[in-house]
């Protein structure tokens, strides 16, 4: 792969993603308030979510923290307590393999609900079906990985995507050339991981930012609104 | 003490005949679009049977309203707040559209279109959600409607606990009654407390619970929460709706739509004072026949000055004290005792409050084994036991609906004295622990019933906290999103474009 296309995919194209996945939330959450929801169909079709969208769900957020903890964290601290390169690739390998292969399982199983179910076919958008199968190949793709990983297992390459990503936070002009070298299948996983990012905005992806963990420490639980100006005793 | 005021309602079921009418207005207002074609935020049930969805009231399957932990906290039936975020991802206790019904239209253009042919053009019915055809309807909002449908299975209704409910199965002894029902707007509401993201809301000023149609993500949480099953998930928007107790209307001094529209002037609006202090203290008393009791206790006498002035000092405007002293809900659930709380064993402190039907005197009875009680019936001996009333309105304490019931028959006593025999028999009255006077003023507001009796509403002050002059060319009421209407067909962000379902020619 020549250098220009290397450095407009993994150097430029990151930058555009992330601005549309910052900018289209904060316009649909400012303008579009009403379609900011998690589009659930469980009324409609209890049958196969109730496995699916619990492996899913588990799945996809094991490996989410996974990459975000595995990626952005810098290098020296994993070597500052110890944690040899080799060991934290195997530990991804293992911990990524397992949850990814439950994230896949129940995204098929979800994915057959979706295209097979007349209830939810009919009520289904173009972006609630295209964003479960982009899901679904990134996810093969991902397990995918593991394979050619499992080729290499010095961590020596898993170094070179955590210093990728790092450079792409810390606005390295030369991030794009640290994964030159690395095998298409991790090239096109990351290709299609900023494209999940790109079109983030326009899916029914937003409901994650509305993930309600502040309900755990809500005080009470009732919740009352006043429309007085002034302050009541 | 904080004292709220809060517009309640009481439903005279003495009255109801069950002509939906109520149901239907509710519906063409609020509910006629997609997503929400399945949801009647006010329905009719006849009972006995298990209601709409099947068996809301069976909370050994759904899991709404609350429950006592072992050291006596409250705390919702599906779970504390870790536990509900657990059940985000697929909600076991959430019921399926299947146990409401699914929607459906009939193919009428085809009765137009069809060519000529032998047999009659039928229209047959479509699902209102896939489009397809469905061969046969098994379920709809108001199947078990006068008793339709076989007893043993309109006899899973859990009102029956404690009742021999098979002789009721016979025909001799069968007996109905309606339940209009739509949201409690409870002092204590679960689905505000199961709703994760802090979208639904009990409003300060008048107590209706709302749902913030910008805050809400459709996590579903709610719809397991309440155990009236009266929050609806709108499939088309992913939000859940509820009924708004008409509040726009509310808020200029209108009954709400059903009351406005009810035919048998069986519905009563008016200002309930209650101390929000102490209603965690009512709601998690121990025995859950004390519930009732408890709710009874917080609220406050709108005559007693000492209220009227700790009113005034929490920001009750003066209309609202005055409307408070001519409620009638005060005056039934109060001064009477004739109204209770739906299911107050859920202790969401309900508000919608219900006055229980007399029926005829049982046929035993009548044979001349008639019980009588000083000169009036028994009302043991009433048709509809007097249990499957008190598992309704007293978790299964029977004495206030008895007393209830015996004060409805006093007034019948008493009028008829009056008016047929020409004579005052305060003995009557007493007999139920209510003067004369009372059960005149009983009998202008329950049987008169005349419209400014029957509605006490005072205004909302939004003159007080709001400038009119900035809102003016405004939309007022809309679903969200400026001025949506809630047909949702955007594009950049929207929800599914739909076309219009059409009916194919059957021959096609």
């Amino acid at each position: 792969m020549n250098a220009w296309f290397n450095t407009a995919l993994f150097g430029i194209y990151p930058y555009i993603a992330l601005a549309v996945l910052a900018l289209g939330s904060v316009v649909r959450y400012e303008r579009e308030p009403y379609t900011w929801r998690s589009g659930s169909s469980q009324l409609l079709r209890r049958r196969q979510l109730m496995v699916g969208s619990v492996l899913f769900h588990v799945g996809v957020l094991i490996v989410f923290f996974g990459h975000l903890g595995g990626l952005l964290t810098p290098i020296w601290l994993f070597d500052l307590v110890g944690i040899g390169h080799g060991f934290k690739q195997l530990l991804a390998m293992v911990v990524g393999g397992i949850a990814g292969g439950f994230a896949l399982v129940g995204g098929l199983v979800l994915a057959h609900r979706r295209l097979f179910d007349p209830r939810i076919r009919s009520t289904s958008s173009f972006s609630d079906i295209a964003i479960l199968l982009l899901l679904i190949v990134q996810l093969i793709l991902g397990l995918g990985t593991i394979v050619v990983s499992a080729q290499h297992l010095d961590g020596g390459e898993m170094v070179t995507f955590m210093a990728w990503a790092q450079g792409i936070v810390t606005l390295d002009p030369a991030a794009a050339s640290y994964i030159a070298g690395a095998s298409w299948i991790f090239k096109l996983h990351i290709f299609l991981g900023l494209t999940i990012f790109l079109v983030f905005p326009f899916t029914r992806l937003v409901h994650m930012l509305s993930a309600p963990v502040r309900y755990l420490w809500r005080p009470g639980y009732q919740v009352v609104r006043s429309r007085r100006r002034r302050a009541v005793q | 003490m904080k004292i709220r005021a809060q517009i309640g309602k009481v439903l005279n079921l003495d009255k109801c005949i069950g002509c939906h009418t109520c149901s239907v207005t509710c519906k063409n207002v609020w509910t006629s679009r997609e997503g929400m074609e399945y949801a009647w935020f006010n329905n009719v049930e006849t009972k006995p049977g298990i209601g709409y969805p099947k068996e809301w009231e069976n909370q050994k399957r759904w899991n709404g309203g609350w429950i006592t932990t072992r050291s006596g906290k409250l705390q919702p039936r599906i779970g504390a707040k870790w536990r509900v975020l657990a059940k985000i991802f697929a909600n076991p206790d959430l019921p399926e559209i299947d146990d409401y019904y699914e929607p459906f239209t009939f193919d009428y253009e085809h009765l137009q279109t069809a060519p000529e042919s032998k047999a009659m053009p039928t229209a047959r019915p479509r699902s209102l959600i896939s489009g397809e055809r469905m061969e046969k309807i098994e379920w709809g909002p108001n199947w078990e409607e006068i008793l339709g449908g076989e007893f043993a299975k309109r006899s899973k209704d859990v009102n029956f606990e404690g009742v021999q409910k098979e002789i009721y199965g016979q025909f001799e002894n069968t007996f109905m009654m309606y339940l209009p029902r739509l949201c409690e707007h409870c002092l204590n509401p679960t689905c505000s407390a199961s709703c994760p993201s802090g979208a639904i809301y009990k409003r300060e000023e008048d107590g209706i619970v709302l749902i913030d149609q910008e805050k809400c993500r459709g996590w579903r949480m709610c719809i397991s929460g309440c155990p009236y099953k009266k929050i609806y998930y709108n499939w088309s928007s992913g939000k859940s709706e509820k009924c708004t107790f008409c509040y726009p209307r509310i808020e200029a001094g209108q009954p709400t739509v059903c009351s406005e529209t009810c035919v048998g002037r069986i519905r009563y609006l008016g200002v309930m004072l209650y101390d929000a202090d102490r209603i965690e203290e009512a709601a998690s008393v121990p025995d859950e026949k004390d519930l009732y009791q408890a709710q009874l206790d917080i609220f406050l006498d709108p005559n007693d000055p000492q209220v009227q002035a700790q009113a005034r000092r929490d920001g009750v405007p003066e209309a609202w004290l005055e409307a408070a002293k001519r409620s009638p809900v005060w005056k039934m659930a109060m001064e009477w005792k004739v109204a209770f709380p739906l299911h107050p064993e859920y202790r969401t402190l309900p508000m919608v409050w219900y006055v229980p039907p007399l029926s005829p005197i049982n046929a035993a009875a009548s044979a001349g084994k008639i019980g009588i009680d000083g000169e009036m019936p028994d009302v043991r001996s009433l048709r509809i036991p007097l249990r499957y009333l008190a598992n309704l309105l007293t978790a299964g304490k029977e004495e206030p609906v008895a007393l209830g019931l015996e004060r409805m028959l006093a007034m019948r006593g008493y009028m008829r004295a009056k008016t047929v025999d020409g004579a005052i028999d305060e003995a009557i009255a007493q007999r139920v622990g209510l003067t004369g006077a009372q059960i005149e003023d009983m009998y202008q507001i329950m049987a008169i019933a005349n419209y400014e009796d029957r509605f006490v509403i005072p205004t909302g002050h939004r003159e007080a906290d709001e400038d009119a002059m900035e809102v003016r060319g405004s939309c007022g009421f809309s679903f969200g999103n400026g001025c949506s209407g809630g047909a949702s067909g955007t594009g950049l962000f929207g929800t599914p474009k739909r076309e219009r379902i059409k009916a194919p020619r059957e021959n096609a």
